[in-house]
């Protein structure tokens, strides 16, 4: 009876929230009473079959929908899911290997300019005979072709430290990030490989496979109207694929060897773990999952440029996966979640009504301080601008007063 | 300039095996300080009256003691609560630390001055040039970092070796429960140890901002990773290691800057000291991981 209880009153949350985000398309607070519905639903105390289905309501049905009235929120979706994905990669990395590693973005940046190079005009500065860019059909195996490309470069630069300390791997990759970073803002000549600083543009989109059938059915899109919810679908098949495949590892032999090595490397080694193929898996398969994301994210942006791949990111990343709780699949897809809403919507939020309030010059009146006119706020002053510092914040609180994340993993790692 | 920083490092490193990441922060800090001080004096109309040794001095130290408050203040607020535990936990907080502090002295120089990209003034001595021979001549500026760096060198490694507080802090770096056993006020020792590493970073941070003269919330990061390098280059914890580590990156920086460009005919030219820089860090680690000199780093406490 209670669980009956409880799907009404979900299924009520979710609608009403539905209902809300269509009838305030610009109401910021709608969409994210429809985004917590959500994690309503990964809470509640109903059975597991129908949590899916009412999830795949959501994400399959409703969400689309919402994404026709408003298309900044389809954007957000999408920015969610590639952070998801991103995040379930490192989450492989930091949370069962316990491996830090401050470069990930790197493996991201790979496989973006994996496909960004010979998906647009760029490759025919190298490879005579005018093939490129090739055809939107050849994205799918430039997709598989980077979980390769990603898993060899993680090894590559997995072989020489990860024999080392914790601490100066965290280094080593941070600075390959750099290195990366730097090879892809200069590698403009002697030959031109990225195109430097000004990035790579236009990128090939994936095909639209689907649209005769569409058309078959009576259904007619424009291009425009098909590639965000298209992408969404991608983001979103790329996702369950990842949190499935983490779901076996995690299960496996090769998990538990994983988590062996995270709690006792000694132990596990003495145990017959072979600790440093272990780790160099564990950082392959989190580096291919980077750069299978990098390869959608290109095709998304059209356009790419090294400035979309700083440390700044490696960090955002990070701290989805420390605020989640690390080693824990939800934990990872919440903090992920929730670190992109509050930097893309909160924050930019909340620098709108400031800067409304400025320009109103409203008075506010503090007991004590006297008054002080909203319009002489700095203009600098602009919460958007302080990612860093809330994702520092982040950092030090979690460690400080909850390390094992808000979702940690049923069985935590010792401490 | 890098052995200075990578002395900071080192300081930290030594005593708690421990990275501290904000170290680059602190070292900006400094700067900042340094140019808020010398904006202070100008404004005040005392550049141009007082001796230039007295401006140095002056803004040095306040450089200095004020980074290593603040390092000592990190210590206490993000660090202490998370000794003991497992290593990465104080490593994410250090780097959350590192971040929060960019954005926080972003935010502070935006409010007071409405830019966070500032300017040193510049001062007439420092721009001067010393003539050595008839086609060398030696900016003033780079013999003050050079002579700035071996002196602090002399005078940490004085104090390291031959005075109590620096028994005490090798002490601590050796066993934290048997120097406590002993007498030695552990925390004291530990706080202590991060106001000396962050003045250091202070000092390095004035003299980055003079030798520069553009500085902003942002410019730790690559600095940060070159001295962190230079500390691993000589063996992490290790003080003359520190030094000739930051010595010879400089070296190897310049040297690949200059040259780089002319052994590959223009193809490979000096934006790619960085990498060069790094691929160092990359060959130390794999080849030599306790560095030249390094011998004092304790293995296996995991």
């Amino acid at each position: 009876m209670k669980s009956v209880g409880a799907m009404i009153g979900l299924l009520a949350a979710i609608l009403s929230s539905f209902l809300l985000a269509i009838w305030f398309p610009q109401s910021l607070f709608a969409f994210l009473l429809f985004e917590a519905s959500l994690i309503a639903i990964y809470y509640s105390s109903i059975q597991r079959k129908v949590k899916l289905w009412l999830g795949a309501l959501v994400l399959l049905w409703l969400m689309p929908i919402l994404g026709f009235i408003n298309g900044y929120y389809l954007e957000v979706a999408i920015q969610i899911g590639i952070f998801v994905a991103l995040a379930l990669g490192l989450n492989i990395v930091v949370g069962f290997v316990g491996l830090l590693n401050l470069g990930f973005v790197a493996f991201y940046a790979i496989g973006a300019y994996l496909w960004a190079i010979f998906g647009s005009p760029q490759a025919n500065q190298f490879i005579a005979g005018g093939l490129f860019p090739l055809s939107p059909n050849w994205f799918f195996v430039f997709l598989l072709l980077s979980i390769g490309v990603g898993a060899l470069t993680g090894t590559l630069l997995g072989l020489p430290v990860l024999r080392l300390r914790g601490d100066y791997l965290a280094i080593v990759t941070l600075g390959f990030a750099e290195v990366v970073r730097a090879l892809v803002n200069n590698l403009d000549k002697p030959v031109n490989l990225t195109n430097g600083p000004r990035g790579i543009s236009p990128i090939t989109k994936p095909p639209l496979f689907f649209q005769p059938l569409l058309e078959f059915i009576g259904l007619k899109f424009t291009e425009a109207q098909l590639y965000p919810i298209y992408f969404y679908f991608l983001i979103l098949s790329m996702v369950c694929v990842i949190v499935l495949v983490t779901r076996r590892l995690e299960d496996s032999r090769i998990g538990r060897a994983w988590k062996a090595i995270r709690e006792d490397e000694v132990a596990a080694a003495a145990m017959g773990v072979p600790v440093v193929r272990m780790k160099l898996l564990g950082f392959a398969v989190g580096a291919s999952f980077a750069s299978a994301v990098g390869v959608l994210f290109g095709a998304k942006q059209v356009f790419i440029n090294p400035e979309s791949f700083t440390f700044m990111e490696s960090i955002g990343v990070l701290a989805m996966v420390i605020l989640g709780g690390m080693g824990s699949i939800p934990g990872a897809i919440l903090g992920a979640t929730g670190v992109t809403v509050l930097n893309l919507q909160l924050l930019k939020g909340l620098s709108l009504w400031l800067n409304g309030l400025r320009q109103s010059g409203a008075v506010l009146s503090l007991p004590l301080l006297g008054s002080y006119s909203l319009s002489q706020l700095p203009a600098q002053f602009e919460p958007a601008k302080y990612e860093r510092m809330v994702f520092g914040l982040i950092l030090i609180l979690m460690m400080i007063f909850r390390p094992q994340g808000i979702l940690p993993p049923r069985r935590e790692p010792r401490k | 300039m890098y052995a200075l920083i990578a002395l900071g490092y080192t300081m930290v490193y030594g005593v708690l095996e421990f990275i501290n990441f904000a170290h680059s922060e602190i070292f900006v800090l400094g700067a900042f300080v340094g140019v808020e001080v010398l904006l202070l004096l100008q404004s005040a109309g005392q550049l141009a009256t007082l001796h230039p040794a007295v401006i140095l001095l002056l803004v040095i130290i306040t450089g200095m003691v004020v980074s290593g408050v603040a390092a000592m203040a990190l210590e206490r607020v993000a660090y202490r609560p998370l000794l003991g535990g497992p290593r990465l936990v104080a490593l994410i907080s250090a780097i959350g630390a590192s971040f929060f502090l960019q954005d926080g002295l972003r935010l502070f120089e935006s409010l007071w001055r409405n830019t966070f990209y500032l300017n040193y003034p510049s001062l007439e001595f420092f721009e001067r040039n010393l003539p050595v021979t008839a086609n060398l001549v030696i900016p003033v500026k780079s013999l003050l970092v050079i002579v700035t760096a071996l002196l602090t060198l002399a005078g940490l490694y004085f104090f390291v070796n031959h005075t109590k507080l620096g028994t005490a802090i090798r002490a601590v770096a050796q066993d934290p429960d048997t120097a406590s056993l002993m007498g030695v006020p552990v925390n004291r020792v530990i706080a202590l140890t991060f106001f000396v590493g962050g003045a250091l970073g202070g000092l390095a941070g004035v003299l980055f901002g003079i030798h520069y003269s553009l500085v902003n919330p942002y410019s730790g990061f690559v600095p940060g990773m070159k001295a962190f390098t230079a500390a691993v280059l000589g063996g992490i914890g290790n003080i003359p290691g520190a030094v000739l580590g930051g010595m010879m990156l400089g070296l190897l920086e310049a040297f690949a800057a200059s040259y780089l460009s002319l052994m590959t005919d223009g193809a490979f030219g000096a934006e790619y000291k960085d990498v060069v820089a790094f691929l160092v860090l990359i060959l130390i680690l794999i080849f030599r991981p306790k560095g030249l000199l390094g011998e004092t780093v304790r293995e296996g406490k995991a």
